[in-house]
Formats: structure tokens, sequence, C-alpha cells
């Protein structure tokens, strides 16, 4: 028991030390840590901790895609396609195409006409691949009296639902970071939501307004040089190379596109590319477009903004085109995603927002730390006049425990929060209680009449069996805390669980250290505990 | 240096015999939670009803919190309840779900701004729409099962299982109770609510185990004394340990409800109602099930009868064992008639400490 090997001592020491160290930056005062920052190397900067929304102010957002009207696009764009392949197939139907919730529906007399078309239809469905790797997105029925009914699987709804959630994160990410706050999150959540947090805005409205825009995407011709200057204006390019001179005529809406998917160049290179495709109207006016403008450069416009500007080839009359250029797989798979962005806005609806003013956020972290220092204090003084001198030993490694969780936190980046601050007041008072399991052993064992260095081994031993098992429970409870709690209550369990883990190393083995260096030099001749 | 003792030295509180009191009055609380909650109800913040709450400050001055109210009961949201709490300047308004769905809790926020925003600071707004409360309702609920299970079996593992159940039973005890304070205080039950919840589930699971321990230890030690005395001794050698424990926490928790400030609040107060039910259900509850349960098998109370050593054997021993275990049903004025009835601490003062608890 009271012999404890150098390197320990060093490993214990070495401990503190580092989390100290850790710990420091996130202490400093913000102007401190800047000119700290400033004299390190970018990869050197100390990481600090990470305050949680409800400290810092800011927003976080949930944005739900509405199914319902993923659904009815989904609807509209297959009665479309029904449409265009009655046509290609030269059928004739009595009555219209009768569109329903779920899917449309035809009657088609000629037992001819529908061997036809059936297999097309069921084409419709070619190249899905379902979130299980199976699955159908469109159903083709046949009845006996001529009636065909293709009905929109919830497989097909969830992948489009699925997908309106990609392309809504990217056209999100892109009007966020414009509003140039610091490190804004965006996150896909589940199927159908998006969960948006940014830190210290000052304006939510403003927020708001723009993830409740819907994207616009328009086709422009990029102006020659030398062009009437009333007719051009001066667009910001994605990708961040400059500003370039785009005619202010819309030549095709985004609207009129009807789907934008990677793939590869099958007749050359096999380079990725993107494959694009318009409805009726938009064929149209993007043919005579291209047929007048061949040579020159086409641009894509998202939201004021000039993502893609390819050459114009050849003509493209039939609908559907390609946009090549030497992408890499990610790059084309991005741009299809943006032009599906624009091409179908998904509709987002706000459902859940909690926003933090920034004068409140350092209301409650002045109100965190004052409870944690009148929480501590107590403690620590409680401690004291209990157990006097092993008292003292209980409030360094108390010291030592807090300092763990901090660096902690730091070091696992995750978010310090008012429930979090609450969690770790709450460790300060379980913390001791390792120390006084253990003490309190002790103190019975020299009641029960054994040496004092029987009492110290009983004490420390008998009193670790109950520590694990009492703190694996608590654990337990951190622990599935965190895998359903969100955000604030996320931090709290974080902070619990922290607490639990480092208490083995604080409580238990270096306060035995430190009783172990006290007993080499104080040489009692009976524990005053 | 004189150090400060709060439990008073080498305790002999026969706890077991408590039960007879215990369980009842227990079983009384956990019905009236029970009672409370459904006739009560809970005060379901917006985590779990849904709805909107906006925090305001003042701009100039104090908050008005009748202006307020008339204010905005003419915007016609529902129900609108405004409070005051802490400073002066400060108000909360809260209203329910409105008809229409999301957008229309937007809507209905911006209705609040443009006609509070200037005279007002909107610190806060918080609005959470129905599908999402009632995910948080699920999520909670599982959470707790969930852990009550998990704990159930690793206590299963790591003891005999007449432990798991009395932890389990004391567990759902406190859970009761706790939730019977919730609707009594009618404090506001949100997802910080659920994390003490928890917190509580652990901390009394906490105090359980501690006490189970050091039973299992003594089982192991005194193989031959009657489980109730047995299990007396154990809660008394612990109870220094159990009471420093409480105050520590408890010290912790009355700071963050001081000056922890308005959100952490109930999160707080619920904390503080937990450790005290946990401390007690630990000693109260859990512990005696244990008898009741027949933790040891009846060989070895029974085994004990015909080796009389110096612990004060009595002959009524056997006996006051096997009714024991029927006493579950037995008149509490029944007890006081047999003054000796075996489940005496084993050393000398036994007859003094009697009296000082019956």
């Amino acid at each position: 028991m009271l012999r404890f090997a150098t390197w320990k001592i060093i490993a214990i020491l070495g401990m503190t030390l580092a989390a100290l160290l850790v710990v420091a930056p996130s202490m400093m005062s913000v102007p401190a840590y800047q000119a700290l920052a400033e004299r390190l190397p970018a990869w050197a900067k100390p990481p600090t901790i990470v305050l949680g929304l409800d400290l810092q102010g800011g927003s976080y957002v949930m944005l739900e895609v509405d199914r319902a009207a993923v659904l009815h696009t989904q609807v509209m764009n297959l009665r479309d396609d029904v449409r265009r392949i009655l046509r290609e197939e030269k059928v004739a139907i009595t009555g219209g195409i009768g569109t329903q919730l779920r899917g449309v529906q035809l009657r088609v007399p000629e037992a001819a006409d529908r061997a036809k078309i059936l297999p097309k239809l069921r084409s419709l469905s070619a190249g899905f691949t379902g979130r299980m790797g199976g699955g159908q997105p469109l159903e083709v029925e046949e009845s006996a009296d001529g009636l065909v009914r293709v009905t929109v699987t919830d497989a097909g709804v969830t992948d489009k639902v699925r997908k309106a959630v990609d392309q809504s994160i990217e056209v999100i990410r892109r009007r966020v970071d414009a509003l140039g706050t610091r490190e804004p999150s965006i996150q896909r959540e589940g199927d159908d939501r998006i969960i948006v947090q940014v830190p210290g805005l000052q304006d939510p409205e403003q927020l708001k307004t723009i993830l409740g825009q819907t994207a616009k995407l328009e086709f422009r011709l990029v102006a020659d040089p030398g062009q009437n200057p009333t007719e051009v204006e001066e667009l910001e390019q994605a990708d961040g190379s400059g500003k370039i001179g785009i005619e202010k005529q819309v030549m095709v809406q985004g609207e009129d596109l009807t789907d934008a998917q990677p793939g590869f160049d099958q007749q050359r290179s096999g380079e990725p590319v993107v494959n694009f495709r318009f409805n009726i109207r938009g064929a149209q006016k993007f043919g005579e477009v291209t047929s007048k403008n061949v040579g020159r450069l086409f641009a894509i416009v998202l939201d004021n903004k000039v993502i893609s500007a390819p050459r114009i080839l050849t003509p493209i009359t039939g609908g559907s085109g390609q946009i090549s250029g030497h992408f890499t797989v990610e790059q084309a798979n991005n741009l299809s995603i943006l032009l599906r962005a624009g091409a179908l806005p998904a509709k987002l609806n706000i459902v859940e927002e909690r926003t933090v003013g920034p004068g409140l956020g350092q209301d409650s972290i002045d109100a965190g730390k004052r409870a944690a220092y009148v929480g501590a204090g107590l403690v620590v003084v409680y401690m004291l006049i209990t157990y006097g001198v092993f008292g003292v030993f209980a409030n360094l490694a108390l010291f030592v425990h807090i300092a763990f969780i901090f660096a902690g936190l730091v070091l696992l980046g995750s978010t310090l929060t008012l429930p979090g601050i609450a969690g770790i007041v709450l460790t300060i008072g379980m913390a001791v209680d390792s120390n006084v399991l253990i003490y309190e052993r002790i103190r019975e064992e020299q009641h029960a009449g054994r040496s004092i260095l029987a009492s110290l081994d009983a004490g420390f031993k008998r009193a670790f069996a109950t520590i694990v098992d009492s703190n694996v429970t608590m654990f337990v409870a951190a622990a599935i805390l965190y895998f359903l709690g969100s955000g604030p209550v996320r931090g709290f369990a974080v902070s619990l669980a922290l607490g639990i883990l480092t208490t083995i190393i604080t409580a238990v083995t270096m306060t035995r250290m430190m009783i172990a260096i006290w007993y080499h030099y104080a040489r009692p001749t009976r524990l005053p505990i | 240096m004189k150090l400060l003792r709060l439990a008073p030295e080498n305790t002999k509180f026969p706890f077991m015999r408590f039960r007879r009191v215990s369980y009842p009055f227990s079983a009384l609380l956990s019905l009236i939670s029970v009672v409370l909650f459904i006739f009560h109800g809970m005060n379901f913040g917006i985590d779990f009803a849904g709805g909107t709450v906006i925090e305001l400050r003042a701009k100039s001055g104090t908050a008005e919190i009748s202006t307020l109210r008339a204010l905005s009961e003419k915007l016609e949201l529902g129900e609108i309840e405004v409070q005051s709490f802490g400073n002066p300047a400060d108000a909360t308004l809260r209203f329910g779900l409105q008809a229409g769905g999301d957008a229309a809790q937007q809507a209905a926020v911006e209705k609040v701004r443009a006609a509070a925003g200037a005279d007002y600071e909107l610190r806060r707004v918080e609005v959470v729409g129905p599908r999402v409360s009632n995910e948080l309702v699920q999520s909670g609920t599982l959470g707790v099962v969930l852990s009550i299970i998990a704990v159930l079996t690793y206590l299963w593992f790591r003891f005999e299982w007449q432990f798991a159940v009395g932890a389990v039973i004391a567990t759902m005890h406190d859970l009761l109770l706790t939730v019977g304070f919730f609707s009594l205080t009618q404090l506001e039950f949100n997802t910080t609510s659920i994390a003490a919840i928890l917190t509580i589930v652990g901390y009394s699971l906490n105090e359980t185990v501690v006490v189970l321990d050091r039973i299992r230890e003594m089982m192991r030690k005194y193989k031959k004394m009657p489980t109730a005395q047995m299990i007396d001794l154990s809660i008394n050698a612990v109870l220094p340990r159990t009471i420093m424990t409480a105050t520590t926490v408890f010290l912790a928790l009355l700071s963050l409800v001081v000056f922890g400030g308005q959100v952490i609040r109930s999160f707080s107060l619920a904390m503080i109602w937990g450790i005290f039910v946990a401390t007690y259900s630990s000693v109260f509850i859990c512990s005696p099930m244990l008898i009741y349960l027949g933790l040891r098998n009846e060989d070895a109370d029974k085994a004990q009868a015909p080796s009389p050593t110096k612990e004060p054997a009595k002959p009524e021993r056997e006996p006051a064992t096997s009714g024991d275990e029927s006493t579950e049903l037995a008149p509490v004025s029944a007890a006081p008639k047999t003054p000796s009835r075996g489940k005496k601490p084993p050393t000398k003062n036994s007859g003094r400490s009697k009296p000082k608890t019956a």
C-alpha cells in the first residue's frame, strides 16, 4: 500500500500537469488567448472548450423536409413521364391521366398497347437503389379492365426525401457560410431532418429567413467581352475564383430541369460527368439557346452564384445533355446535387427552434461559475472539518478531478452546456464519495483494532470494490442519457460520465499516493481520522 | 484537531424493525404520487407538450406582467402564461401549440416579436413542434426503462438476484416519488427533468449498491447471524458514509439551486428531493426486501439454532426467525409483546439500543 513506484508518482503528476496544460487556454481571457494563438503556428493553436449554444448564445433550428410536398412533386413528375411514354409509343388512352395522392392511373383499352407501355413504365424504376439496397420506387399494376396504375412506394418517397435533405444541406451550407458567423454546424438527422446550429448570431430572424428561401437556379450566358454593360452583371463564382460577367437575361429557369445525376462519359474518356434532363418547355428553350450560341460559355447560376460555366459544344435539342469538365467523382456529385437543389427545391418546415441571446448566455455562464465555486467551496470546507489532513488530500484530488473533467471536455471536443455545468457541480459532490467510502472504511478498520498500515490497506482494498460497483451503475445511467438525450442534456451526460471515470484515478490512486507520501514523512502513531 | 462527526459513532439502530412502518409509509407515498400524477397531472414544459417559450427582458425599467398579459391576449394565441422570475426586468411568455402546423408556430413568435419587440429584448425563444415533442416523450421514457433494465442486469451478474430485485424496487420507489414531487410542486417537467430522473436513478442505485456491497461482505463473514441482524449491522457500518455523501451532494445541489439560475432550478430541486428519497429507500426499502425475498435459505438461518455461541442466543430465536418471515401481515401491535424477538444486535448493549428506536 505504501510502496509507490517512482514511475507511478511521475505518471500521476505528469497526467495532472498535462490536464492543467490542456485546460489552461480555456481559462485564459479572450484577448490573452488571441495573443497566444497569434504567436503560434496554426497547427499548434491550443484547443479551447466549446461552449454550447445555451452559453454562448446562438440559434438551433431543426428543419424537416415536407414529405407530402416531396410526394406531390414526385407524382407530378411521374405524370409527365407517363405522358412522354404514351407519346413516344403512340398509345391512345380513354380519358386523361388521373393523378391521385400517391400516383397516377390511366385506362389503356388495347391489350397490345398495354404490352408496349408496361415495360417502359417499369423501366422508370431502373437504376434505383433503395436504402437497404432493395425495393422499387414505383409499383405498376394492371387491372383486368385495362386500368393501369403507377404508385410511388414508401421506399421511393423516402429515397427522394433523403436526396432532398442532401441537396438542402448543400444549399443551406452555402447560405449560412455567407452570414460569416463562426463555426456554423449543419447536420443531417435521420431520414428527413436537418439540424442547423449557428453560434453567436445577433439576428435569428435573418437565419430563419435564409433557411426558408427556396433555391433559385438559372441558366444564363456568360457575357462576351464588349457586350453592352447594361445587359451584364458581375456575379461571384462559387469556387472562389472571383467575379465573372454574366448576361442579365435568364435563358432557362431551374424549375424546368427535371433531374441531374452524376455519371461517367460512356463515349469517350469515361471521366465523371453530370447528366441532366429538362421537361418539354425547358428542352425547347435549352435547344434554342444552345443552337444559337455554340462555342459560348453557358453559366449555371444558383442563388446568384455561378456554380459552373461549361462551354456549349453542340446544340442540345433532345432535352437531356451532359456537363463534362475533368471532374473528380466528388465534384460531379456535388454539381449534380446543386443542380437538383435548384431544380426541385424541397420545402422545409421549422419543427424546433431554440435561440438564446448572447446576453442570456453570458448570464448563464456567470450563474454556472458562481454555483460551481460556491458548491466546490462548501464541499471543500466540509471535507476539511470532517477529515482534517485527510480532507486536504481529498480536496487536492477533487481539484485534479475537476481539471481532468475539463481536459476531457477539451480533448473530446465536447460541448459544455449549462446542464453540463450542473453535471460538473454534481460530480463535485459525488467525487468525494469515493474518498468518503475509503476514509470511513479506514476509520472502521482502525476502530476494530487494526494497525495503521493494515487499516489503510484494508480501507483502500475493501472500498475499491464498492466504488467500482456503485460507479458502474451511475455510468450506465449517464451513457443511456447520452444516447437518448439531445443538445444540452447530452452535455450533462458527458460531464457526468467523465466525472465518474476520473474519480477512479483521482479519488483512489491519487489519494492513496498522497497518503503514502504523507505517511512516509509524518510517521503517525494513530491515523487522524 | 477535533473533527466533525455528523453521524454518531458505532450506531446500532435496528433499521430492519422499521420496515413495518416504512413499507406502509412508502406504499402510501407511492400511491399518493400515482394519484397526483393521474388527477393533478404534471406541468409539462414545451419539450413534451409542444409550444413556445419566450423570455423577455425590458429594455428599460421593469417588466410589467399585467401589460404583457393584456398585450399577449390580444394576439389570440390561445392560453398564454406570463410569469416573472428573479430579475424584475425579466418575464417569460409561454403558449401552447398553434393550430395550423409548424408554420403557425413561427408566425406566433413573429406576432409576439412585433408586439413586444419595441420595449422588450427577446433573450430566449424556444419553439417545439408536435412531432418533436412526441419523440422527446418517447426517448425520455425509453431512457428511464432502459437504464433500469441495464442496471438490473448488471446487479444480477454482480450480486444475488435478490439484491437486483431489491435495488430495482427501491429505484422504482424513488422514481414514483420523484414523479409525485414534480406533480405536487408543479415544477416544469422538461428534458432536463428526465436528466434529473436518470441521475436520481443512478444515485439511488449508487446508494443501494454501497449498502448491498456491505451486506454481501457481512453475509460471508457472519454466516450464522440472522439475516435481519446482519443487515442492521451492515447499514450501521455504512451509516457515516451515507450521511456524509448525502450531505456533500446536498451542499453542491444547494449551491446550484441558489446560484445556478432559472434554467436548471427545477433540475436541482428535483435532485435534492431525489437524494433524500434515494438515501431513505436504500436503507428502508431495498435492504428489508432482502429478508422478504429470502436472501439466505432457511437452512442458514436455522443452522445457528443448535450452536449457541457466545452471542446471546435466545431460546426463542428459532421461532422468531420463522415468525420473521410471516410478519408481513402481522399487526404492528404484536411487536412490543415479545421483548426479545430474536433480531437483536449481537453485542451486550443490545438491550439499550432497542428502546431508543422503538
